[in-house]
């Protein structure tokens, strides 16, 4: 199939669903948006998608916490449709509240005895930041992520700080490699990474992760908003690159389906 | 003890089943994660200087209502309110011994709750939430709890009302939580109110204007008295609330569009209309001169003023003030200023597209000490915590960037801070005007009618008082940007699909204003009894003149009525008929089949007296400069002029404030707020792309100057449109291309002195455009900003803002792969200056830091700024500019150090090219230096400091011909700053010493 069709889920307070959509097509997928109501009244619309991507904003205010309602509603009214939609091989992408809510759903790390295994939470400012982040690539588990070394993106969030619920938790992580992208300092330097390199002080600065089957991924930082070089804050100085770092996120999700 | 009725978040106001329980969930962080809530409030203390060893502990909570037993709220904490990773909750029935139990043996227990009427945002999300779970919950609201250390009574006191709780939107209950259940509201009996007043005398009549706080002035009241009289019919309270909000200064702006007599020394002058008369007056003669190639599409008629774009869209552009609010709640203030001016794009013709906003704040020096601020004011830095946080939370949610702002300090705002937002909105071409239909269905979407606001419109048009907060706490908002979000979701589908005719944004008189407006040439019916209310009730005055947040009127042909309805529903938006558009010429108000009240539309817009204003403007003699901080030596230290300029409020680094806005989201950011190699110089403008797939963009710049203002509002005028210019120039925008919106704040303007300021300000908008030929699109005044009190000794104060006139620029770029930041790139680049320096240093920075009087104001020289203007911008479109900074506050030094320290270079100049006179200048100190300081710090208009490459010499010097044009300098490889002319070194400092001293002042924590 040479054009995936990408699902954008819509909500109350969902914000970054336009350039996200753009993000897709200039990467060569379709997109149509759907709003949560819509899909809760007919999740046979998933069938027809090969992506589902939960873009940035503020899902339901945020409010109680981020991402927290709209995770409650996946999981109560359409956990069996999505389920059945990443057991079909397809992918689901969830993009800072996309992210949260993917986390706090459960479809990321599926839930424990003792209940999520992890959770993210305020930055350690207790405020919300936007800046440009240096990023490096762990391994190669994840999709969205083939080919990809390091990344300059933006993130704009106040609830990105990676928590697990403890030790043994992080260290299964680890060595599942499903910590796939975090946090470095200027060219790539990991090791210790103090802010604002690590701007909300995720635990390992763990910036996006995986599931077990590399085909979900959720990350904080923002992907879609570097798909134009115009989009780089330095472009002025280093001179105009050819397309923004972030698209390569979307390429290989469409890719995937070739 | 009763709380009255619920904040938000009731189901419906049916009473509720005998088996209700009232339950109360306290949720805080586990051991090892920060209590924020704490901390912050803590951090809020120190303004009070309460002891250092005060300690708390901070729980957020939720009393939730409904037929529920104790697993299932354990189920709802457990799977909806709490993060079990970093939290722990405990609940229990309200009133439980075990949530008064203390914690570290702090005795004290304090809740904060919201005050009955007052929006609760979470409250609202999270009843939803429930109910989609399918618990049975009616009603939900939300809390804080704080146990605090042992503490004096008075100190406990000052804690509460000044840190923990802001009364004019929560309310403190010490000890346990004694509520039996969240009151829905009580049923309103429906009684039809007569204001009899035909046969009342003018002090009784002055005494009903008080009284109903309708801020209705005696001749106003004399008329609607005889209007009556002439009816044979005493007025019902709608009728007279209805023209109080139609006729307030807020919605009427009776003074700036009313008669005014001026003189000032030389000329006199009699305005039937000051505003049709100066910057409309100016952009009418604009478009005229532009003929075929007028750009201007909708100018001071809609909500917001529309330029041209591009082949399918326009651009709309509004800057609002939301100022008296901000002063009693900054947090509610703020969020509600954004979110209105944020409406007033969506309700610009039928419906632009909001793409970026704008915040600019005036403030007294956050680092002011308690005990020198008057009585009944909130400490400064909490007030510019508050509006920020404000601005961040519904500017942020709603998806919209915050591109750009500006933020000034002076003591004479201590008691009405200044909060302006802007908004800017694309709308295709061919929606850019709307025209209500005659038998269309007035339909209001969004929020729901609550108490909130009432009075809001008249409140905004008096003066504050230490009793304000008290007084008029009605008139204070929470916003909820979610329900705003939703709103605009739905209302650019249906725009799109053309389902309206027209459309108007509920702002301040709510309902009174946006009908009254939408049916001015029609006439119309209003239904008031099928408004949507958050709680039983509200009569049908408060119905019509709330200012509840987020609500939008439409003028829906019946036909569409059902697909417009159920387009709502689909995205869970409330959307109800509450009228309809007649062809009477009559605005009808009913309740059920009563009707409560009948005005001419007529009588209400054209009925207002027009009193004629006296206006005088005194010119002060030019007195020369002087300053006094020098002490006995007056040897001057460049050195430490610049560094302490850089540091100086107004200069310093405003990036705690900006990254806390997303001025990314939308995808369209071309130069962001803060540039150059470590992402934190002060970039002139921001640029955005607004179509994805399109190179054309747009810049956004402000200009203002108080300080000028002190010596002549003419020229501080003139600077403030200059300056707004020259920062949309510098980043790439086409001088030919540029739109601009004025937004007035000043004091008292009923004294003749003050308005003649305003008056000659206003002249001065008129002549400077018309010369620059570029348009006033739209503008917003806010007048009576005075703070009263009574003082230690019993006497009456009065602080009155300095006259405060913000330019806000809109302007275009054609290519935005051709614009250019501030931060200077590569060493061996030359450096020019251009423009021209004049002995200008009165209200400079240099004269602010050296506590200096006097000196002559910056003035512009229309005639050159125009082709600088239009040379610079040619040579940035040719490629022959690498950085472009303008010259403002500080002058060139602060402008050379800011490019060094923002591109990681220094630079090494001399300023002897630079011709100045410095005659007139300074009395009392170093006169042989004067060439130096006026050529480093005098903050003359109309200049740009550029980086050039060596190989671009020639051509760009000869696109320069025709303007003064200095080359004086390079940029250096170290990071060193040096400045110098025939009088020696002025200035070397290491670049690293002036950012410092630049970020440090607002690198709050």
């Amino acid at each position: 199939m040479s054009q995936p069709s990408v699902l954008i889920l819509r909500a109350p307070g969902t914000n970054c669903d336009q350039e996200t959509a753009f993000a897709f097509e200039r990467a060569g997928g379709t997109t149509n948006f759907v709003h949560i109501n819509q899909l809760i009244e007919s999740p046979r619309l998933l069938l027809d998608s090969q992506i589902l991507c939960l873009p940035g904003g503020f899902s339901y205010g945020d409010d109680i916490a981020a991402g927290r309602i709209l995770a409650s509603q996946l999981q109560s009214k359409l956990a069996a449709s999505i389920n059945q939609f990443h057991a079909a091989g397809k992918l689901i992408l969830g993009i800072c509240n996309g992210f949260q809510i993917l986390i706090k759903s459960g479809f990321l790390l599926p839930p424990d005895d003792e209940g999520l295994p992890a959770t993210l939470t305020w930055n350690d400012s207790g405020r919300f930041l936007a800046t440009w982040v240096n990023l490096k690539t762990e391994n190669d588990k994840c999709v969205f992520l083939q080919g990809i070394d390091q990344l300059y993106l933006p993130i704009a969030h106040a609830e990105g700080k990676f928590v697990p619920r403890n030790q043994a938790v992080l260290e299964a992580l680890q060595s599942n490699q499903q910590l796939v992208l975090k946090y470095c300092r200027p060219g790539g330097l990991n090791g210790h990474v103090p802010y604002p390199h690590n701007p909300n002080g995720s635990t390992a600065q763990v910036a996006g992760l995986c599931d077990v089957t590399g085909r979900i991924f959720g990350l904080m930082p923002h992907p879609e908003r570097h798909i134009d070089p115009t989009q780089h804050p330095r472009w002025t100085r280093e001179g105009l690159a050819e397309v923004g770092e972030g698209l390569a996120i979307f390429q290989n999700a469409v890719r995937f389906f070739d | 003890m009763t709380h009255g009725i619920l904040s938000s978040a009731t189901r419906d106001s049916a009473n509720l089943p005998a088996t209700t329980t009232l339950w109360q969930i306290d949720i805080r962080p586990v051991a090892g994660q920060p209590d924020r809530i704490a901390e912050k409030m803590l951090a809020g203390a120190c303004d009070w200087q309460l002891p250092t060893s005060l300690r708390l502990i901070a729980s957020r909570g939720f009393l939730i209502q409904g037929t529920l037993d104790l697993a299932a709220v354990k189920q709802i904490s457990r799977g909806l309110l709490v993060e079990p990773v970093v939290e722990q909750s405990q609940v229990a029935r309200i009133g439980d011994e075990s949530l008064a139990v203390p914690l570290a043996l702090h005795h004290n227990l304090v809740y904060v709750l919201p005050l009955p009427g007052v929006t609760d945002p979470e409250a609202e999300s999270a009843l939803l939430a429930m109910q989609n779970l399918g618990y049975d919950v009616g009603a939900v609201r939300t809390y804080r709890k704080y146990w605090v250390s042992p503490l004096p009574d008075q100190q406990l006191e000052l804690l509460c009302s000044k840190v923990l709780c802001n009364n004019s939107i929560e309310m403190i209950v010490r000890g346990p939580l004694e509520l039996n259940e969240l009151q829905l509201g009580r049923p309103y009996e429906f009684q039809r109110t007569v204001i009899p007043l035909c046969e009342f005398s003018d002090e009784q009549l002055v005494e009903i204007s008080r009284q109903r706080q309708l801020s209705l002035s005696l001749i106003e009241m004399q008329t609607i008295r005889e209007h009556f009289r002439a009816l044979d019919r005493e007025p019902t309270d709608i009728e007279l609330e209805t023209l109080a909000q139609t006729w307030s200064e807020h919605c009427s702006h009776k003074t700036l569009a009313g008669r005014i007599a001026y003189r000032d020394g030389q000329t006199e002058r009699t305005f039937d209309n000051l505003l049709k008369e100066t910057i409309f007056a100016a952009t009418l003669q604009i478009r005229q001169d532009l003929g075929a190639g007028d750009w201007c599409v909708s100018v001071f008629a809609d909500n917001a003023g529309i330029v041209r774009f591009d082949d399918i869209f326009n651009v709309a552009f509004k800057v609002e003030t939301h100022n008296r609010p901000s002063a009693l709640e900054p947090y509610g203030g703020a969020n509600t200023g954004i979110g209105g001016v944020i409406r007033d794009t969506l309700g610009t013709g039928m419906g632009a597209k909001p793409i970026c906003s704008t915040t600019v704040f005036c403030f007294a020096p956050p680092t002011t000490p308690h005990d020198q601020l008057p009585p009944g004011v909130m400490h400064p830095h909490m007030i510019m915590q508050g509006v920020v946080a404000g601005v961040r939370d519904y500017g942020n949610r709603m998806g919209i960037p915050t591109v750009n702002g500006a933020v000034y300090f002076d003591p004479r705002y201590v008691g009405n801070p200044l909060v302006f937002c802007g908004n800017v909105g694309l709308v295709p071409r061919d929606k850019s005007f709307k025209e209500p239909q005659p038998h269309d269905l007035i339909v209001s979407i969004g929020g729901k009618t609550g108490r909130d606001g009432i009075h809001g419109a008249t409140f905004s048009s008096a003066e504050l008082t230490e009793d304000s907060d008290i007084m008029s706490g009605g008139a204070v908002q929470i916003g909820n940007a979610i329900t705003e979000k939703m709103l605009m979701d739905v209302m650019l589908q249906a725009r799109d699909l053309n389902l309206y005719t027209a459309v108007t944004d509920c702002g301040a008189g709510g309902y009174s204003s946006a009908v009254g407006e939408m049916g001015e040439k029609i006439g119309a019916e209003v239904w008031l009894d099928r408004v949507p209310l958050k709680y039983q009730g509200l009569s049908y005055t408060e119905i019509w003149i709330s200012e509840a947040q987020e609500r939008m009127v439409f003028s829906v042909p019946e036909s569409n009525w059902e697909i417009f309805r159920d387009l709502c529903q689909a995205e869970s938006v409330v959307a109800t008929v509450i009228g309809q558009f007649k062809p009477t010429g009559q605005l009808e108000l009913k309740y059920g089949n009563e009707s409560v009240g009948k005005l001419s539309m007529k009588f209400m817009h054209d009925g207002r007296p027009r009193v004629i204003r006296a206006a005088e403007f005194v010119p002060q003699p030019m007195t020369k400069l002087s300053v006094n901080s020098l002490g006995s030596n007056s040897t001057p230290d460049w050195n430490h002029d610049l560094l302490k300029i850089l540091g100086s409020l107004n200069v310093a680094s405003k990036h705690w404030i900006i990254r806390q806005y997303d001025h990314e989201v939308q995808g369209g950011s071309v130069l962001k707020p803060l540039v150059g190699i470590d992402n934190d110089g002060p970039g002139d403008a921001a640029v955005v792309r607004p179509v994805l797939n399109s190179r054309r963009g747009l810049a956004i710049s402000c200009g203002m100057n108080p300080y000028f203002g002190d010596l002549d509002p003419y020229h501080m005028a003139t600077s403030s449109i200059d300056e707004a210019i020259r920062n949309c120039v510098a980043v790439g925008a086409d001088p030919q291309r540029i739109a601009i919106l004025d937004n007035f704040c000043w004091g008292h303007t009923d004294r003749p002195s003050t308005l003649g300021s305003l008056v000659r300000a206003a002249i001065a908008c008129h002549d400077l455009a018309i010369e620059l030929q570029t348009p006033f699109i739209s503008g917003k005044d806010s007048l009576h900003n005075e703070f009263s009190y009574t003082d230690a000794n019993g006497n009456r104060q009065s602080i009155s803002i300095p006259a405060t006139l913000l330019i806000s620029a809109l302007g275009q770029v054609p290519d935005v792969r051709n614009c250019v930041s501030m931060d200077f790139k590569t060493a061996g680049n030359l450096i020019y200056q251009v423009g021209r320096t004049k002995a200008e240093l009165g209200g400079s920075h240099w004269s602010i830091v050296n506590q200096g009087t006097g000196g002559q104001v910056p003035t512009v020289d229309a005639k050159s700024a125009k082709q600088i203007f239009t040379a610079v911008h040619f040579a940035i479109n040719a490629g022959l500019i690498r950085s472009c900074h303008d010259l403002s506050e500080g002058g060139l030094a602060v402008a050379v150090a800011e490019m060094a320290f923002a591109g990681g270079l220094g630079a090494t100049l001399n300023l002897d090219p630079i011709p100045t006179c410095a005659n007139q200048v300074l009395v009392n100190s170093f006169e042989t230096e004067m060439p130096s300081l006026v050529s480093l710090f005098a903050e003359s208009n109309s200049r740009f400091l550029v980086e050039v490459t060596p190989a671009n010499q020639l051509e760009f010097e000869t696109a320069m011909q025709s303007v003064a044009c200095y080359l004086i300098g390079a940029v250096a490889p170290d990071s060193q700053l040096r400045i110098s002319d025939k009088t020696g070194i002025l200035v070397d400092l290491p670049v690293t010493d002036l950012k410092a001293a630049w970020k440090s002042p607002l690198d709050w924590k």
